[in-house]
């Protein structure tokens, strides 16, 4: 059953559009030499560009170009091989040249599609309308003093990509599972970093409700959200108040809104209520962005593989179910750990202590996959002892657990700690021996019928051999030694 | 077109510029003089013609992405009429 | 030598590099001339008299050792619209304030390059915007000619006004200019000097405070065309700071004045023969036009038929334009501040107190024919009629290698004239602004005197990149004209 929020008049379906501005990863801006790097000294990454000052002029970043085409590509999109740059004119503290470059009418990319996932593991096509590149502002800060707000510029100038998507979705979780896909995407490419804490990625969502076959009804955009999570609030507050607006029997007013995450409401935003007339025109510092047909094929070949099709892949050729696939394909460090884990081994095996006792002790030791004591390579080697029968499932998991304390190779703890399966028979069968004849009564029992004493002597086996004995050996020469 | 008083004060607001109520009428009257003159370029027929945005005919050149500049923060607020430590300052502005 | 005064910039240069005059010489009997006229004059907004004899002096050492550079020991003045490091650059306005750029615009470093001594920043309409300097806030130029038997003081032409009497009283050897609408071939026919308008692209725009982006070009205005070919060949180059920078070799422009124009076919617009136009300048239009024919060209009538649109046209686009490149002078970074109630209040109060009133009206201008609802209308039909400029000049190029026009309406006027109506102000641009427009070359030439004893110009226009050919027919109209006249105002020795 598709999401709609109940109200006094009936069910309302929510309309759902996202606007999200990503960082492109670059070293340097989209119009000036400076640097990009998160958390400088204030002011201290800024070109006399970035600060507008006069006669300043701006020369473009040709990776921050190729950062989009890229994006595009990713996003199934047309790259238009004739763009231009517009100025958007504004007044605001954090604006220096009181315009931002950005792209209005001609956008570098159009039209494309990404499909989301959804919980109950069907998927939906998102429009993607646009995406242009464009400078970010620079930083206001309200809180440092009484009457006064203060202005850092390191931001100022850094390429943007705004991405909109199609008034497609039509529920938190779409809106989330659309962000979500979005971010990895971004990051498979490199394109963006998608750290939202750092403001890389933040979205501005469109909201608005409607009955059930009606025209889409007048809508609000919630500014800068800056997490998944805060999107998929921010959807759920604003369309409830929208209802509550209609049922009221008033009239829903376009505007901008601010989601107060403290209380998980929208409210209106004062400094935007000023209705904007930006004068967009043609910036006549830039002349039109040409690409060649040829450069773009170019970056097309180098694309790293996308998670969708990497999925295919792990389902198609490694067998695995599409669960496991999705969790695996979901950050581009897991998919290449599971990858070394994999070479030349079972993908399904690999799978299993990938997506299990692994991410069990990450979590437990409080590791990401990106600094986790154990590497790749020595999980690989870890399945690769219990594939040549130096170690039980059991004594791997012992093993495993060593790893992530000490973050040595299996090997050495094996050898260490002694740890190794016992695999000679003649040593097993001795212990079984021992075992018999502490325990003549029960055999005794066994053999008159009581099958169920075997696990009894399985258990006094191999608590004897303190766990070590090759559990299939121990079965085998036990059953024949009690026959 | 003729711009009422209205026009003209909305137009000074967008533009950041202070304009007095009593120097409305003047400039009302110049702004209105000089857009009637250019209200002449209406009688030209322009159907099916490009627009000419620059003054150049190339297209846009690429720089390298290399850090050439920054690191100038002396430099870059030495000019400002009001500072706090590393920051411009600016009357609090309530979002 | 009768005069250090009468020696033109090529002719200076050879002195120096023969060590027959020393430089450390050269730029103190300028700064004289600047100590004793400007106080009348007010062509220079800042002097920069000790950093001038220090360049003079190290140029002097340079030509000891034989290093001439193309300029070297030079005096020159700085139109205020370059940013200079160190150097206040006002923009001749309140709201720039005491700005001190801590960078050079390119212009002004390749002549540094070159070996130029800068004798300080020159005066000139406000932002550059302003045909008779009287909107600087720094007070107007005096143009130093004066009408005969007459003490009037007439304006300078502008925006190079400072620029342009500076050169013409002797104040200085040549001096950088801008030209948005004819800001520099304006006031050069104003005060009886030579003065180009390079190719759009030619010269970098790069650390030039910026009027109307896409129209604005610099250039030189000197006593002679083969001395703005001279300043011109510093001046330009490909510069990787302005996207708008062609990439394209300098050419030896002091060399293409000697080409003559044999053979060469100069149109003749007859669209640029006004209803109105004072009998003298159809006289000295028709004049240029038999000393051409006299020199070996042949001329070809031409039809120009957009003309009349393009000052209509310019009134669009460099308002709009300058409303988003003056969107900068806000009081949060550099320049003047007034304080306000909040954020708004103090950005209007700023930009009320530190733009003057012809700024203020161009920006109202601009702002509205961006605004929405009349952005097709305005700037969107404005651009396209550009394009039927541009064509109608490509069309000209398949007849004729050069176009001869009258450089303006009328000679120079009092300060007091033309001063209600901005509309018959603009008029004065209005033979100079199709080539910024089209984005092509033009020059203005003194080619004589009107009845009254005042400079008259022509202008030669020319194809992009082809400066070349403009030098060459300028500076045959220049030989035969043999304009001599000097001054009133103007330095001795």
């Amino acid at each position: 059953m598709s999401y709609t929020i109940e109200g006094a008049t009936g069910a309302w379906e929510v309309v759902i559009g996202l606007e999200v501005h990503a960082q492109v990863t670059s070293k340097a801006k989209l119009f000036s030499g400076a640097a990009t790097e998160f958390g400088a000294e204030p002011n201290s990454q800024v070109s006399f560009i970035d600060a507008g000052f006069p006669g300043m002029l701006p020369v473009i970043n040709g990776e921050c170009v190729a950062q989009a085409v890229r994006t595009g590509l990713g996003l199934n999109a047309q790259v238009n091989l004739w763009s231009r740059f517009d100025r958007k004119n504004y007044f605001y503290a954090d604006l220096p040249q009181g315009y931002q470059i950005s792209q209005y009418e001609f956008p570098i990319i159009g039209k494309g599609e990404i499909e989301i996932e959804l919980a109950d593991g069907s998927t939906k096509n998102i429009g993607i309308t646009r995406l242009h590149l464009e400078q970010d502002a620079g930083k206001s800060l309200h809180d440092q003093h009484a009457t006064k707000s203060y202005i850092d510029l390191n931001r100022s100038g850094v390429a943007l990509m705004e991405i909109v998507s199609e008034p497609d979705l039509r529920s938190p979780e779409e809106a989330g599972a659309y962000l979500t896909k979005l971010r990895q995407i971004l990051r498979y490419l490199g394109t963006c970093d998608g750290n939202m804490e750092q403001g890389s990625l933040r979205a501005d969502v469109n909201v608005s409700v409607r009955k059930a076959g009606e025209e889409f009804r007048t809508r609000c955009e919630v500014k800068n959200v800056n997490s998944i999570r805060f999107v998929m609030q921010a959807v759920e507050a604003e369309a409830r108040r929208q209802v509550e607006v209609w049922e009221a029997g008033e009239e829903v007013v376009q505007e901008t809104r601010l989601f107060d995450t403290s209380r998980g409401v929208t409210r209106s935003m004062r400094s935007k209520e000023d209705a904007h007339d930006y004068r967009y025109f043609p910036d006549p510092d830039l002349p039109p962005l040409v690409l060649e047909q040829s450069w773009v094929e170019q970056l097309k070949a180098g694309l790293p593989e996308l998670p969708d099709a990497r999925r295919a892949r792990y389902v198609g050729d490694y067998g695995l179910t599409p669960y496991d696939a999705h969790v695996l394909t979901l950050e581009k460090e897991t998919a290449a750990f599971y990858e070394t884990v994999a070479a030349g081994r079972d993908p399904k095996m690999a799978a299993n202590w990938v997506t299990g006792d692994f991410f069990a002790g990450l979590n437990r030791t409080g590791h990401s996959i990106g600094d986790s004591p154990v590497s790749a390579e020595n999980l690989g080697g870890l399945l690769d002892l219990i594939k040549d029968g130096t170690l039980s499932g059991k004594l791997a998991k012992e093993v495993l657990e060593a790893m992530f304390e000490t973050g040595e190779p299996p090997a050495a703890i094996v050898e260490e700690r002694g740890l190794k399966q016992v695999t000679d028979t003649g040593a097993i069968e001795a212990m079984i021996d021992e075992v018999m004849a502490k325990n003549a009564d029960k055999v005794a029992e066994y053999r008159s019928g009581k099958d169920k004493l075997f696990g009894f002597f399985v258990g006094q086996t191999m608590k004897a051999m303190q766990g070590k004995g090759n559990p299939a050996l121990v079965n085998d020469l036990l059953k024949r030694k009690l026959a | 077109m003729s711009l009422d008083t209205a026009t003209v004060r909305r137009v000074a607001s967008l533009a950041r510029i202070r304009v007095e109520e009593d120097e409305l009428p003047r400039l009302q009257s110049e702004l209105n003089g000089i857009l009637g003159w250019i209200e002449q370029l209406q009688a030209v027929n322009t159907d099916g013609v490009e627009p000419m945005a620059g003054g150049g005919t190339q297209a846009l050149r690429m720089r390298a992405d290399e850090v050439t500049d920054g690191g100038i923060q002396d430099k870059v607020l030495a000019n400002a009429p009001d500072r706090a430590g590393a920051f411009f300052a600016v009357p609090k502005v309530v979002e | 030598m009768d005069s250090i005064f009468d020696l033109t910039l090529a002719e200076a240069r050879d002195l120096l590099v023969k060590r027959d005059l020393s430089a450390v010489e050269l730029t103190r009997t300028y700064l004289s001339a600047v100590e004793a006229l400007n106080p009348r004059i007010n062509a220079y907004i800042t002097v920069t008299a000790e950093a001038a004899l220090e360049q003079a002096k190290a140029a002097e050492a340079a030509l000891a050792k034989g290093e001439a550079k193309p300029l070297t020991g030079i005096p020159l003045a700085i139109k205020d619209l370059f940013c200079t490091t160190g150097i206040r650059t006002t923009a001749a306005s309140k709201i720039l304030g005491n700005f001190v750029p801590p960078y050079e615009s390119t212009v002004t470093a390749n002549l540094l390059r070159d070996g130029a001594v800068f004798l300080g920043k020159a005066n000139l309409d406000e932002f550059a915007m302003g045909s008779s300097n009287a909107t600087s806030a720094f007070g107007g130029v005096e143009n130093p000619w004066k009408r005969q038997n007459s003490d009037a003081a007439l304006v300078p032409g502008g925006s190079s006004g400072g620029s342009a009497a500076a050169v013409a009283a002797r104040m200085a050897l040549g001096a950088t200019a801008t030209d948005t609408g004819g800001s520099i071939r304006q006031p050069a026919a104003f005060c009886g000097i030579a003065g180009i308008k390079p190719t759009y692209g030619r010269v970098s725009r790069f650390g030039t405070v910026a009027f109307a982006s896409s129209l604005d070009q610099a250039g030189p205005v000197a006593r002679t065309v083969e001395d703005c070919a001279i300043l011109l060949g510093s001046m330009s180059g490909f510069d990787p700071k302005d996207s708008t920078s062609a990439d394209m070799p300098v050419p030896d422009f002091a060399a293409a004045c000697k080409r003559g124009v044999k053979g060469l076919r100069i149109g003749i617009p007859k669209e640029y023969r006004l209803p109105g136009m004072p009998a003298e300048i159809e006289a000295l239009w028709q004049q240029g036009i038999a000393w051409l024919k006299e020199a070996g060209a042949e001329t070809v009538d031409i039809s120009l038929p957009h003309t009349q649109y393009a000052l209509p046209t310019y009134y669009i686009v460099a308002p709009a334009e300058a409303s988003s490149n003056l969107a900068r002078y806000d009081g949060v970074r550099f320049g003047l501040r007034e304080d306000g109630v909040d954020l708004k209040d103090l950005y209007e109060r700023t930009r009320r107190a530190g733009f003057g009133e012809e700024v203020r009206r161009r920006i109202m201008i601009g702002t509205y024919v961006l605004s929405a609802g009349y952005y097709d209308a305005y700037y969107l039909k404005a651009q396209k009629i550009r394009t039927l400029i541009k064509r109608d000049f490509d069309e000209a190029w398949g007849k004729v290698d050069a176009i001869l026009t009258p450089a303006t309406p009328s000679a120079a006027f009092g300060r007091d004239e033309k001063r209600d109506d901005p509309v018959a102000m603009y008029l004065n641009d209005v033979f100079t602004v199709t080539a910024n427009l089209a984005g092509i070359p033009g020059l203005s030439v003194p080619a004589g005197l009107d009845a009254q004893g005042l400079p008259l110009g022509l202008q030669v226009l020319g194809k992009s990149f082809d400066e070349e050919t403009v030098f060459a027919v300028g500076r045959a109209i220049e030989q035969a004209a043999k304009f001599t006249a000097t001054p009133a105002l103007k330095a001795a020795a």
